[in-house]
């Protein structure tokens, strides 16, 4: 472990259209730091994480992860350093089954004909059932995920990212549109898996955020508002002003 | 699909467990049994046709079924493996002897029409049988894979795919026309006489021409389960629904999709091969726009998400088609565009989830009965009325019943 710092983002600049949705961001994120990217809609939160994970191309600055620029890497080689993003609405594959959910986002055969003769291994079948304990979904491996309720699906997600490891893993308001109890079990599952790594969250939540994070990144208008303890951003007037409100 | 580890690996599980197998034999069975012993060669030889293009409807299955990819131009790949074997076929056919009476003697008699003195380069391969079994499968394969990167590596897809790809065969049309000297233009390429010194227009030819064929058709349907049972089968159901999510799962789409549209086009060129084997003769009305779309109806109608379904589909409407055209021929376009909306509108599952809503029921009522028998527990009185079907078969159902909603 050479630098505390995992990503580094400067001056980071994205235009669609002369509209600039990020604007000279710059930000650090430490090895097994937990941060949460509040802001008002627009402020170009997701828009973050669409950069990181290479989604959106920058129009400018840089993007670096453990000294790899990330700006002019393909999508499916950025996860293959080890940088998981899980979407605001729960994307997992409906017609297959939670295990075959899980199993397909294990890093292997990730090659066309890797996965063609693709073999089951008894490790695969290991991880595959530890992953489901940790996510609360252990009874639920035979399902079709389609049948799953709304934080059963997002539960998923984070556990097809957790399988592949990553380093750094990046939430899109994870706890949108769950019950109470889920989002606390929510918060206990993220505690648990950013022990041994970072976590990048974009939340609305400020009770759950309060929970989890260890830092916070006030975002408006694509441009850096205020960042630091979750109690001194409450306190900061200009992120009251824009965002939190009296 | 269980995760157990106690579960024993059988080889059929890798073609989709044993009542996929028994499928594909009752096919082998009425293809290759059936059909023969009950028709005369004459009919034989136009159902070995049909059959032809059951190769393409199963292609499109991997391709539009699986991969939500809609080719609306596979007769290009069905023209280009049955343009390779007529080029050979035309070559054999064109010997000087044969030929003596053209200025040029040697060459085939329509580019002796059209002034042309010697053999281009690009006809000198199919004078080897190898190099053409090779260029069969090569020709539509690098081409498929050309068409693929060009598109898939800049996330063309969906509607955008489908209008190119059309385009592509109408293209391609066209230039079979224009290019009469090099291609035999509109009359395609004709008077295909022998293989390699054996007559192919023989009753025991066309017999043996038919058996060749329907052999490997069962071989595509099974290298086709045996893909759509893979890793890669899932990670076209996967890649169809959260085409996103597969692509942050660290998988480089395009390639998914590039092999599947390769893969559909080979298929489709093998029949194209036994098309021309079994007709005698190959042109452009078989490649064009037309043809193509009547190749989805073809497979819609079978059911896009069964390999089996599609094949039965691809055989039945050609011989609707030719009872139909034989009597009413201006019938035929109607009847064909009536029963396309038809297929969309009332069962998108075609022939194969018809079978399945109808078959699957009395299929486990029978099971049930004759487990009960063999247990021979109860008595009588408890009947199974409603038996629900095995998990198995649910996961396909729910996989058919959402693919309805995504498209």
């Amino acid at each position: 472990m050479s630098s505390p710092i995992l990503l580094a983002v400067e001056d980071l600049t994205v235009s669609f259209d002369g509209f600039k949705a990020v604007d000279g961001l710059s930000l650090y994120l430490e090895r097994n730091e937990v941060r949460v990217v509040i802001g008002p809609n627009g402020a170009g939160k997701t828009t973050l994480l669409d950069l990181i994970c290479g989604k959106t191309r920058a129009t400018d600055g840089s993007i670096k992860f453990k000294d790899l620029e990330l700006t002019k890497m393909a999508e499916h080689q950025i996860v293959h350093k080890g940088v998981g993003r899980k979407f605001q609405t729960p994307s997992i594959y409906e017609n297959l089954t939670v295990a075959q959910n899980l199993e397909l986002s294990y890093p292997s055969g990730r090659t066309v004909f890797g996965s063609l003769f693709f073999r089951r291994t008894p490790k695969i079948n290991q991880r595959v059932r530890e992953i489901a304990e940790q996510i609360y979904l252990a009874d639920d491996l035979d399902k079709s995920a389609g049948l799953l309720s709304h934080g059963q699906k997002q539960w998923l997600e984070i556990g097809m990212l957790l399988i592949q490891d990553p380093e750094l893993l990046m939430l899109d308001e994870p706890v949108a549109g769950m019950s109470v109890v889920e989002r606390e079990r929510t918060a206990g599952l993220l505690k648990e898996i950013s022990q041994n790594r970072s976590v990048l969250v974009i939340e609305h939540d400020m009770d759950f955020v309060k929970d989890i994070a260890h830092k916070v990144t006030v975002l408006h208008q694509g441009k850096l508002l205020a960042e630091g303890k979750m109690d001194d951003i409450q306190k900061n007037e200009r992120v009251i002003e824009v965002y939190l409100g009296h | 699909m269980s995760t157990q580890p106690v579960m024993k690996a059988s080889w059929m599980d890798k073609f989709g467990g044993r009542g996929k197998l028994i499928q594909i034999l009752i096919i082998a069975v009425l293809i290759l049994g059936v059909l023969p012993l009950f028709s005369d060669i004459f009919r034989l030889n136009l159902y070995g046709k049909y059959l032809t293009y059951a190769f393409v409807a199963a292609g499109l299955v991997l391709c539009w079924g699986y991969g939500g990819i809609l080719s609306l131009g596979q007769g290009i790949f069905f023209g280009l493996g049955g343009y390779c074997m007529a080029m050979f076929l035309k070559l054999e056919a064109s010997s000087p002897e044969n030929t003596a009476i053209q200025s040029t003697p040697g060459i085939p008699d329509f580019m002796d029409w059209n002034q042309l003195t010697e053999l281009p380069w690009f006809w000198q391969p199919f004078h080897s049988f190898t190099a053409t079994l090779i260029l069969i499968v090569a020709v539509p394969a690098l081409f498929a894979f050309l068409i693929g990167v060009a598109m898939f590596k800049r996330r063309v897809g969906g509607v955008y795919f489908a209008i190119i790809t059309q385009a592509i065969a109408s293209i391609m049309t066209i230039l079979i026309i224009g290019q009469q000297g090099y291609t035999g233009g509109i009359n395609g390429i004709t008077d295909l006489r022998s293989l390699m010194g054996w007559d192919i227009q023989t009753d025991f030819a066309k017999y043996v021409l038919y058996f060749a064929c329907c052999a490997a058709l069962i071989l595509c349907l099974l290298a086709g389960q045996f893909i759509l049972n893979s890793r890669y089968g899932q990670l076209l159901i996967a890649m169809r629904d959260q085409e996103d999510r597969v692509r942050f799962s660290g998988y480089d789409v395009a390639n998914i999709k590039i092999f599947v549209f390769v893969a559909a086009s080979v298929i489709s060129a093998i029949g194209g091969a036994f098309f021309t084997l079994q007709v005698g003769f190959m042109s452009p009305s078989f490649v064009g726009t037309v043809a193509s779309i009547e190749m989805v109806i073809f497979c819609a109608v079978g059911g896009r998400l069964s390999l089996i379904g599609a094949a039965y589909g691809a055989f039945l409407v050609n011989l609707a088609k030719s009872s139909l055209s034989e009597s009413f021929p201006q019938l035929w376009v109607v009847a064909m565009g009536a029963l396309f909306i038809a297929v969309v509108m009332l069962f998108p599952r075609g022939l194969a989830g018809l079978v399945s809503d109808y078959a699957a029921p009395v299929r486990n009522w029978f099971a049930s009965a004759f487990k009960r028998e063999t247990v021979a527990a109860s008595g009588p009185e408890t009947r199974p009325s409603a038996p629900k079907p095995p998990e198995s078969k649910a996961r396909d159902d729910v996989s058919m019943a959402s693919a309805q909603e995504s498209h």
